[in-house]
């Protein structure tokens, strides 16, 4: 009942695009698993992966719309909940390798025992199991954003104030998990990855399945925020976004509008990045770093802010780019990206979704026009 | 001014260098001969006789001597040193230091020497260059001795004592004396004022003394070294935190210097420019092109290279800035969050380009003479190079302090940013002065640049690190407010590096990020906060 009421809440438009990701999440695995690799339609297993990578970073783009593009908070250390998650299911990922690490160390792993560690720390217990980390994947992340959105809108901070704190979070997270002594593998990180859930990481099943996971994750992202967003909630929300002060004099609370929809966002972002981490096979501190959380910024940006389409679109879009770039020409990556930062806040303000329904609008206009 | 004095310790060591000079050359090689012929008694007399001329090229000798390497060659009857080579020895001439070949202990005559004889030779030695005329090489020596505090050493102390001159040298001379004084058997009370002359020295070797006495004496002399001690451990301390001072001052320059554009920048015209730091590693890139121009065509002039590099650096960056206020800026007034936007993008644009010009890996960019070395200010040990830096800074600071007080340009850029429309109304031509001011903040950046050439990697990735300190260091300091960032910035330097030694670098500006963003949680307007209308 709950889903009905869900999905007759949403538009039309949305709907279709949720079944287009589950399609897609459905349909391109089914190819890889049941054709034979010499068919034409047959999709090989790294495509299989750079679309699961896609559509992880299109959920990280949808958190960032939903603070973002609702509510005016641009967030630019939103790829710190990402990694937050990452790091809990690379955790996991890194206790089910048993004793076939390097050392063998059935309890330890490998960088413990390069460094030294005579026992497991302390927030490594439990996460040898999945029902421990799976909650974890959402409540590290959404217990972080849950103290800096706290502290941050209660005392006010907006604007731009709001976007150096949240990247100067980032920046700090980043040094601190550089160190060795964090006890999360340094500047390595975590990888050479074994198991999840029993099921090989290398294998094609594995990845066709996560591939699926993913495109599921982003349909009930999706679904979820747009219930928020089309719910009375959700008006509220893109008034605070547009007079906040006058919200306030109206009566309601801002703060826990915001709070609950940043930590709902960052709780998003975790679950992305808990999907990242096996399909790319690896977790390392450079994932907070500043330049990441802008440039899922700048993914909703040319999608498309304010519409939930758009951040998915725009997330395709800029990483396919960057994908085929920097392997065709990588001098040229970084001027195309600045270059897109610069053109889409200039001539683009709402992204691709706007040029588009501009487009539209003006065709439509164009019609009305023509038998009169 | 504490920074004159090692000149004058300069001028003093130069003095003295000059009238040693002018001293009566003594007859050597007749002196040498002594040694070397006559029963020990007469040798005694020898090596009295040398360590009484004072000739540097005698220590050598001498030291030879004890050491049973002094040799007479039979063929040339010629004075030789001889050291261990193999199955032969290496042979240099004992008066000119010449090499002389090699030779075997047959073709040689060992001067013998007996204990007594070393014992006096090695009073000797001791004196010898505690009288040489160089006034380092007296100094070396004193605190060699000092810190080799052995009792025997007392007797050419008081000798040298009775005669040196250089009032710095002799205080050296008499806390070695005192060392050796409290190695002897001196009797309680002469030890006791020896502790005190070793306690006013407190420095680390003083307190290692000091610590050896107290373990090894009992009585009134345990306790006066174990609370001279006590005091030089404070001493230190307290040396070891002005140090860290110094640094966190030397930090916050740095800070300040990239800060301060920014401050004008998002300060007063509220923009935020994350290009800030590629205007900085701009800065840079132009005092690496002009050092590599004078080294190819006017190598005299390197020393000139930064004074030279200084206002290309401006022109360059402020330049740049004008174009990027006038390209892009200007459509983006009041839209903030798309201000930060664009120019985060033209910051990948800008990094790409420099490294696609100069490649991605650092490049070289040399001290002039007058930035290299350091000096001492009692334990405080100060780099030239750090501290042009913080004369360069707070010199950059009061300019635009001056600018923006005392010029019209200033006038205009303080009415424009208190109130837009009224300031056009009064015919203020404000498109101009925001191109003008934004090119202001982008020139400091390029001079910050040249100044961090001196200390940074020159990189593409130069200006990265900078951007977010530089922020946290405006916000903190309190938005629009010059002096704030001054504060700022030496407050978070001072504080990041007394974390440091006990957090570790990393952890320590960890710590610093979070107290910031507590901070502005407390006070959302940074330390001094504009008040009233102008605020919104």
């Amino acid at each position: 009942m709950i889903t009905r009421f869900l999905w007759q809440g949403m538009g039309r438009n949305l709907r279709l695009f949720v079944l287009l990701v589950l399609a897609v999440g459905i349909i391109l695995p089914l190819l890889n698993q049941l054709l034979p690799s010499n068919s034409p339609f047959y999709v090989p297993a790294w495509a299989l992966q750079l679309i699961g990578k896609y559509l992880c970073f299109a959920s990280l783009a949808l958190a960032v719309d939903l603070v973002w593009g609702y509510c005016g908070i641009l967030t630019l250390g939103h790829a710190a909940f990402f990694a937050l998650g990452g790091y809990c299911m690379g955790m996991y990922l890194m206790r089910q390798i048993g004793s076939r690490g390097v050392y063998g160390n059935p309890v330890l792993p490998d960088f413990m025992v390069f460094l030294n560690y005579k026992e497991l720390p302390w927030f490594w217990h439990g996460f040898d199991h999945f029902w421990f980390a799976a909650p974890m994947i959402v409540i590290v992340p959404s217990l972080l954003a849950l103290a800096l959105g706290w502290f941050a809108f209660r005392s006010r901070v907006t604007g731009v104030y709001l976007s150096i704190i949240t990247q100067a979070m980032t920046f700090a997270l980043l040094l601190a998990f550089f160190r060795n002594d964090m006890g999360l593998g340094g500047n390595n990180g975590m990888t050479d990855f074994k198991d999840i859930l029993g099921f090989s990481v290398q294998a094609d099943g594995t990845r066709a399945v996560l591939c699926f996971a993913s495109a599921l994750a982003l349909a009930i992202f999706l679904v979820i925020a747009g219930a928020v967003v089309g719910s009375r909630f959700g008006k509220a929300l893109t008034a605070v976004r547009d007079a906040e002060s006058r919200m306030r004099f109206l009566g309601y609370r801002v703060e826990g509008y915001k709070l609950f929809v940043f930590v709902l966002s960052a709780a998003m972002a975790g679950v992305a990045g808990a999907l990242y981490v096996p399909q790319v096979g690896i977790i390392n501190p450079s994932e907070f770093s500043p330049g990441n959380s802008i440039e899922a910024v700048l993914w909703v940006a040319v999608g498309g802010r304010g519409t939930l389409i758009g951040p998915v679109i725009g997330a395709f879009i800029v990483n396919f780019g960057k994908t085929w770039l920097t392997g065709a020409l990588p001098e040229v990556w970084l001027f195309v990206l600045g270059a897109m930062f610069i053109a889409v806040t200039l001539l683009l303000p709402k992204g691709v979704v706007g040029l588009w329904t501009q487009i539209r609008t003006r065709g439509a206009t164009h019609k009305a026009r023509a038998p009169a | 001014m504490p920074f004159l004095r090692p000149f004058a310790g300069l001028l003093s060591a130069l003095a003295s260098v000059l009238i040693a000079g002018m001293a009566l050359a003594v007859d050597l090689p007749a002196l040498v001969a002594n040694l070397t012929t006559g029963s020990f008694g007469d040798r005694e007399t020898a090596v009295g006789a040398l360590a009484a001329s004072g000739d540097a090229r005698a220590a050598p000798i001498l030291d030879a001597l004890a050491a049973g390497q002094l040799y007479v060659r039979k063929s040339d009857n010629t004075v030789v040193i001889g050291k261990p080579d193999g199955n032969q020895l290496a042979l240099t001439e004992a008066i000119s230091g010449k090499p002389a070949g090699s030779g075997s202990e047959a073709e040689l005559d060992r001067v013998r020497v007996n204990n007594r004889l070393r014992g006096v030779i090695e009073a000797a030695v001791g004196s010898l260059t505690l009288m040489s005329p160089d006034a380092r090489v007296r100094r070396e020596a004193a605190d060699a001795l000092f810190k080799r505090r052995d009792a025997s050493s007392l007797a050419a102390l008081d000798q040298a004592l009775a005669v040196e001159k250089d009032p710095r040298i002799k205080r050296i001379m008499s806390e070695a004396r005192a060392a050796s004084v409290l190695a002897s058997d001196a009797p309680a009370a002469q030890k006791v004022e020896a502790i005190a002359l070793v306690r006013e020295r407190g420095d680390r070797d003083a307190l290692g003394v000091l610590q050896a006495t107290a373990s090894s004496s009992d009585g009134e002399v345990k306790v006066a070294a174990t609370a001279g001690a006590e005091a030089v451990r404070q001493t230190l301390a307290a040396w070891e935190a002005a140090q860290n001072v110094w640094y966190g001052i030397s930090l916050g320059s740095v800070l300040l210097l990239a800060a301060i554009g920014l401050a004008i920048t998002f300060g007063t015209m509220g923009v935020i420019n994350m290009a800030h730091g590629e205007m900085v590693m701009l800065g840079a890139y132009t005092t690496f092109v002009v050092q590599e121009v004078i080294r190819t065509s006017a190598p005299h002039l390197f020393d000139a290279s930064l004074v030279i590099a200084l206002p290309l650096a401006f022109l360059v960056s402020g330049g740049i800035g004008i174009l990027i206020e006038r390209g892009i800026i200007r459509f983006l007034y009041g839209r903030p969050l798309d201000t930060l936007l664009a120019t985060w993008g033209l910051s990948l644009v800008l990094q790409q380009a420099v490294r696609s010009i100069f490649g991605p890996s650092n490049r070289e960019v040399g001290a002039p003479s007058w930035m290299s070395g350091a000096f001492q200010v009692g334990q405080l040990n100060i780099t030239y190079g750090r501290l042009w830096i913080v004369v360069f800074a707070l010199v950059v600071f009061f300019a635009l302090i001056l600018l923006l007080r005392r010029t019209p340009l200033g006038l205009y850029m303080r009415a424009v940013t208190q109130n837009r429309p009224m300031a056009a109304a009064m015919g203020i031509r404000t498109p101009r002065v925001d191109a003008l001011t934004f090119g202001l903040g982008s020139g400091i950046a390029g001079l910050a640049g040249v100044a961090l050439s001196q200390i940074d990697n020159v990189s593409p990735n130069l200006g990265q690190g900078y951007i977010i300190d530089s922020f946290m260091v405006v916000v903190f300091g309190g938005v629009g407010n010059l002096f704030g960032t001054l504060v700022g910035a030496t407050a978070l330097g001072i504080v990041n590096k007394f974390l440091e030694p006990y957090a570790g670098a990393v952890l320590g500006k960890i710590l610093v990020l979070v107290f910031i963003i507590l901070f502005i949680q407390r006070r959302p307007r940074g330390l001094f906060a504009l008040k009233g209308r102008a605020v919104e």
